[in-house]
């Protein structure tokens, strides 16, 4: 479903991505994990070519992207991503922010976009909050609607890019229980996040990144409890609430 | 001797009223149209110049630059007494419109241009990762924001150019001020008509900078 390879990213002097490859398979769920500055949202970025890599290959649905100016657009109708400022459209009502990119992008009718968006906003909790403008949501909930906006895209992939950092303590579950209950339906996801809890529960496979590099890579089980990599032994005992 | 503003200078004022009323008339045409330019060159080139390309950006910032640091008059006299002589002859009202409207979409343009830049750049992120080009981006998303932040300058830009009009005394234009200016100059009656012409210019800017100030405050509120 993704393909990554031999990716480079330079920001200036700054070498951020240093030859990264990754491959994740439809349904597949993966959790980047890694110091701040590793590079793992320049690599999630990459994946919709929210950043465009110096070098390298991305595949995601069997498109080119690297190749193709034209299919980007087209394969980000069908690729979610959930930012950490939430990044909902202020000027807009929850509702409209949900029914915007279905009815301009994809030709859905603004009824069936409407019915479909309700439908997301009731499973992620806020069904009464359609009519709200997102500076009247708690962060908590404007992360919900925006998970649900992008869900309303019907996307084939979800990618979260540290989707509870900016949350306060109390509102990070009604987040993560909404990306646990979405997991569980089989979309493939790429989560950058700092929850280890989550990323026990849900990955398939979880990759440790540092200084532009995957350093490790594996279950949570060998993870959580038999890290190979020195680097990766510090970090995962320095955030010791695992 | 009768004073400058001696009583029955005001009443010839009143009896030649259509005088006025025909520049007033003229003076909110021109104000109207040249408003309409200028708003139309104002998003075009204030998109311009927050675009990628930077030869789009060049074109911003020659525009703005040229015209926000030459006087109007010489734009007006350029546009008057210039294209003439390379074979374009322009109606006055042409002149006007022109003249006026393109100064104020330079400066329009930078009041656009600080709207779109004032907008996170997590917008436009979150319009191309749902598969927005950039124009559509800027068309549902960034602008629509841009444009509650760029009301109240974009008012007092309206202010200016109504005001900005009454360059068009000096090419013989038949707005407002050249009419009291040739009413005046024929009698002599100075004083009354230059009153009574400042007097009409407040009753269309002052409402509209009113208007101006509400909306800041009512923006204030809303951020």
């Amino acid at each position: 479903m993704i393909i990554l390879e031999d990716i480079n990213k330079h920001f200036g002097q700054l070498h951020v991505l240093k030859g990264v490859d990754l491959t994740v398979k439809s349904g597949e769920k993966v959790v980047v994990i890694g110091p701040s500055g590793s590079g793992k949202s320049t690599l999630i970025r990459c994946i919709n070519l929210l950043e465009k890599p110096t070098s390298g290959r991305v595949e995601v649905d069997g498109v080119d992207l690297m190749a193709s100016e034209a299919g980007v657009a087209k394969v980000r109708q069908s690729v979610g991503m959930v930012f950490q400022q939430f990044n909902l459209y202020p000027h807009m009502t929850v509702l409209e922010n949900l029914t915007l990119a279905p009815t301009k992008l994809k030709g859905v009718s603004l009824q069936e976009a409407t019915e479909s968006g309700l439908a997301y906003l009731e499973r992620v909790g806020l069904k009464e909050k359609a009519n709200a403008y997102p500076s009247q949501l708690s962060g908590g909930q404007q992360q919900r609607v925006a998970i649900a906006r992008a869900l309303n895209m019907k996307p084939k992939i979800m990618l979260f890019d540290e989707p509870t950092s900016a949350l306060d303590p109390e509102m990070i579950q009604e987040v993560l229980d909404v990306m646990i209950g979405l997991a569980d339906e089989g979309i493939t996801m790429v989560v950058v996040t700092h929850e280890m809890g989550f990323a026990r529960k849900v990955a398939d496979r979880v990759i440790f990144m540092d200084e532009g590099r995957i350093l490790e890579e594996g279950t949570p089980e060998h993870f959580f409890t038999n890290p190979q990599n020195e680097r990766t032994k510090l970090f995962l005992s320095r955030i010791a609430h695992v | 001797m009768p004073g400058p503003f001696a009583g029955f200078k005001w009443l010839a004022v009143f009896r030649d009223w259509s005088v006025f009323a025909e520049g007033f008339v003229m003076t909110i045409a021109l104000s109207v149209l040249a408003l309409a330019l200028a708003l139309l060159l104002g998003v075009l080139f204030g998109v311009l110049g927050t675009a990628q390309w930077k030869p789009f950006r060049w074109l911003n910032r020659v525009y703005v630059e040229f015209i926000q640091n030459t006087p109007l008059v010489i734009q007006v006299f350029f546009l008057y007494h210039g294209l003439p002589h390379l074979g374009i002859m322009l109606p006055v009202f042409s002149v006007g419109m022109l003249g006026v409207g393109i100064y104020h979409g330079a400066y329009i343009a930078e009041v656009v241009r600080a709207g779109i830049q004032a907008i996170p750049r997590g917008q436009h992120e979150a319009a191309y990762s749902q598969g927005f080009s950039y124009w559509e981006s800027m068309r549902y998303i960034i602008l629509p924001q841009a444009k509650r932040m760029a009301y109240p300058p974009l008012t007092n830009q309206a202010v200016s150019l109504i005001k900005n009009t009454s360059v068009m005394a000096m090419v013989a234009g038949g707005d407002l001020m050249y009419h009291a200016d040739s009413w005046a100059s024929s009698n002599l009656y100075y004083g009354p008509a230059y009153v009574v012409t400042g007097l009409l210019y407040i009753a269309i800017c002052f409402p509209l900078a009113t208007y101006a100030r509400r909306l800041e405050r009512k923006l204030e509120v809303s951020l």
